[in-house]
């Protein structure tokens, strides 16, 4: 019907243009997720996909076991499906297309089944279908039923051959989908989004779809990029990375809500992209890591700390065989240490940048009269870097019994710092 | 709920019995483990209140976090006031491939990672530095540490002494005689609070090894090339 038709019976009607390019996205996506189940599959555009599942049984427990799978995850993706199997890949697209949601097991039964099918079942043009219909065909069974050369010359071969094929009476090859070597899934949102977080409820499906592809592709990925595209061609990226490949979706959508938690957007945002580069296989390290419960958690703390307050926020520590004290240490990542010290004797704190410290008649002071302890270090080093120190170190206490790592400077002024504490 | 099954809750305890079934893990100093009965308990708060820093309040953990070290958790740093001085903590002998320090910028994020990784279980000890007063937030860490089975160390200044905590264990720290410190009990969940030790902590070089018992004294404090 004509949409002006249309719009003359119904006058409040709201027309909605199909975007078929998102619908090939979309069902690319949804056969990229749908590897997880099947290595098989083939698109059947624009709203049919069709997974090979006999050799996935044994893998999923048996067939009730998969379906069960299959629609779970479907309904996560926010997808209304219907799913339908039989021994020929036109016959189970037959019947999804009628919405009859069976799984035909054996082929000397598809004939039985497919007859009360109306023929719209039947994926063909307008024009054939109108043709079977003047022919007083209602039915599947009624076009079954018609003398074979009649129906070649009045439908033409390919028909006949389509029949055929439905029936499993010759063998029907499948050009196999395969995916692209890199994830990218494009979303443009129905209305501009404001909120950060509004945003994960979309993302997360997009994840799904992420997981899905990488369990087919039987890796994980180390990091994942989120772009939020706003008005004028800008865009904000916001880099998922983990400690470790992975393909969890629980683990990913923690991390995205962690950032999107902390994210102030500045503009609406009107498409999404996630992307995730080539999938790396899970290898032994990595298997064996996700054996060991606590090793994983171990990694999802990390990682959790650093997706929310970015990746400098969290610290290793590195000692490291130095003289000059602010040089002594260093920064490192998590996990992996230097440990070279000279065994010194040396305070738990040390400042960030050394205080100068008051003098009253020649003595340092720091919430009272420091009382300096006998012993003094010398530390004179760094004069090839211009980095140059030469001080004498001093353990010091004050009269409320805080102990402290001052020095003097050895030329100059010869000013009193405060540098560590003894905590 | 009747009385037998409030008294099954694990955050109810009674005054006045010494609970076995709390974990503890040494403290390294003898003195110290037989006031706490075992050590430092696991799995709950620990509040040290000190009057001012430089008393060596940090120093009474070390045998224990050297211990900790050696297991697959981390010893976790929430916003330290300064730098953990990685020299001092490598002779302390604590394995540094452990130490994980967080800084968070505003101090609901400090909040938020404190109660991340007490709730976590990843780690064997998280240290923190907080200056809250709201016992809601506290009691929230402290379920948060039972949960993870963490010890949660929290450095408190002395104006917090009057204020009620959840804390399993809240100790007063004092400067002692010769540089030593003097522990005493506020609170804990066995038993009374109990008179104060006095610690030799004493900052001669390598006192605070022959004064403690941990495996850490025998070899680890010592680097390997000397």
């Amino acid at each position: 019907m004509p949409v002006a038709a249309a719009r003359a019976l119904a006058h409040d009607l709201v027309v909605h243009v199909v975007d078929r390019k998102a619908v090939q996205e979309a069902l690319c996506g949804l056969a990229d997720w749908a590897f997880q189940f099947s290595s098989w599959i083939s698109l059947y555009p624009p709203y049919a996909l069709l997974l090979e599942v006999q050799g996935s049984f044994t893998l999923f427990g048996g067939q009730a076991a998969l379906l069960k799978n299959l629609r779970t995850g479907l309904a996560a993706l926010g997808y209304k499906t219907r799913l339908a199997g039989a021994p020929t890949p036109l016959a189970a697209f037959s019947l999804a297309r009628c919405g009859s949601e069976q799984m035909i097991e054996a082929q000397h039964q598809l004939a039985a089944v497919l007859a009360p099918l109306p023929i719209s079942a039947l994926d063909w043009e307008q024009t054939l279908l109108d043709r079977l219909d003047g022919m007083g065909v209602r039915r599947l069974g009624d076009a079954l039923r018609l003398p074979r050369d009649g129906l070649a010359r009045r439908l033409g071969q390919q028909s006949l051959l389509y029949l055929d094929r439905m029936l499993g009476r010759c063998p029907h090859p499948q050009d196999l989908y395969q995916s692209a070597p890199e994830f990218r899934r494009h979303l443009q949102l129905v209305s501009e989004v404001e909120q950060a977080q509004a945003l994960l409820f979309v993302l997360q499906r997009l994840i799904l779809e992420l997981c899905g592809w990488l369990q087919g592709q039987g890796g994980g990925v180390q990091s994942f990029t989120v772009r939020l595209l706003h008005r004028e061609r800008r865009h904000t990226d916001l880099c998922i990375g983990m400690h470790r490949e992975s393909r969890d979706a629980g683990q990913f959508t923690t991390l995205l809500r962690e950032r999107l938690e902390r994210l102030d957007l500045q503009q609406p945002v009107s498409e999404i992209e996630l992307c995730a580069g080539q999938a790396v296989k899970l290898d032994a390290r990595s298997l064996d890591l996700f054996e060991k419960a606590d090793a994983q958690e171990q990694i999802d703390l990390l990682d959790r700390l650093r997706a929310r307050l970015g990746d400098k926020a969290v610290q290793g520590l590195s000692a490291i065989a130095e003289h000059r004290p602010e040089y002594a240490w260093s920064y490192s990542e998590p996990g992996v240490s230097r440990k070279d010290s000279r065994d010194q004797h040396r305070p738990l704190w040390l400042l960030s940048v050394p205080r100068q410290l008051e003098t009253r008649g020649g003595c340092p002071h720091w919430h009272g009269r420091l009382k300096l302890q006998a012993s003094r270090e010398r530390i004179e080093s760094g004069w090839w870097d211009g980095r140059d120190i030469a001080r004498d170190y001093f353990i010091a206490t004050n009269p409320s019994g805080s102990c402290y790592w001052i020095y003097r400077e050895l030329a100059g002024e010869r000013r009193w710092y405060l540098q560590g504490v003894f905590e | 709920m009747n009385l037998d099954t409030l008294l099954q809750r694990p955050d109810v305890w009674r005054g006045g019995q010494i609970s076995a079934a709390v974990k503890t893990v040494s403290s390294g100093f003898d003195e110290l483990d037989a006031l706490l009965a075992g050590g430092w308990p696991q799995g709950a708060l620990t509040e040290l209140i000190m009057p001012h820093q430089g008393i060596g309040g940090l120093r009474l953990l070390m045998p224990a976090l050297a211990q900790l070290s050696r297991d697959d958790r981390w010893i976790c740093w929430v916003a330290p006031p300064h730098i953990p001085y990685a020299p001092a903590l490598v002779s302390a002998g604590i394995d540094l491939s452990r130490v994980l320090l967080v800084h968070p910028r505003a101090r609901q994020d400090g909040l938020w990672a404190l109660e991340q990784s007490l709730r976590s279980g990843n780690c064997g000890a998280v240290l923190a530095w907080p200056t809250l007063e709201d016992s809601v937030i506290l009691r929230r860490l402290q379920l948060a540490a039972e949960a993870g089975n963490t010890l949660g160390f929290l450095f408190r200044s002395q104006r917090h002494v009057r204020r009620p905590s959840p804390a399993a264990l809240r100790l007063q720290l004092e400067p002692g005689t010769g540089g030593g410190l003097s522990v005493s009990i506020l609170k804990r969940r066995a038993g009374r609070a109990a008179g104060a030790v006095h610690l030799d902590t004493s900052l001669q070089h390598g006192s605070l090894a022959l004064h403690s018992r941990t495996p850490t004294a025998a070899g680890h404090t010592q680097p390997q090339w000397q």
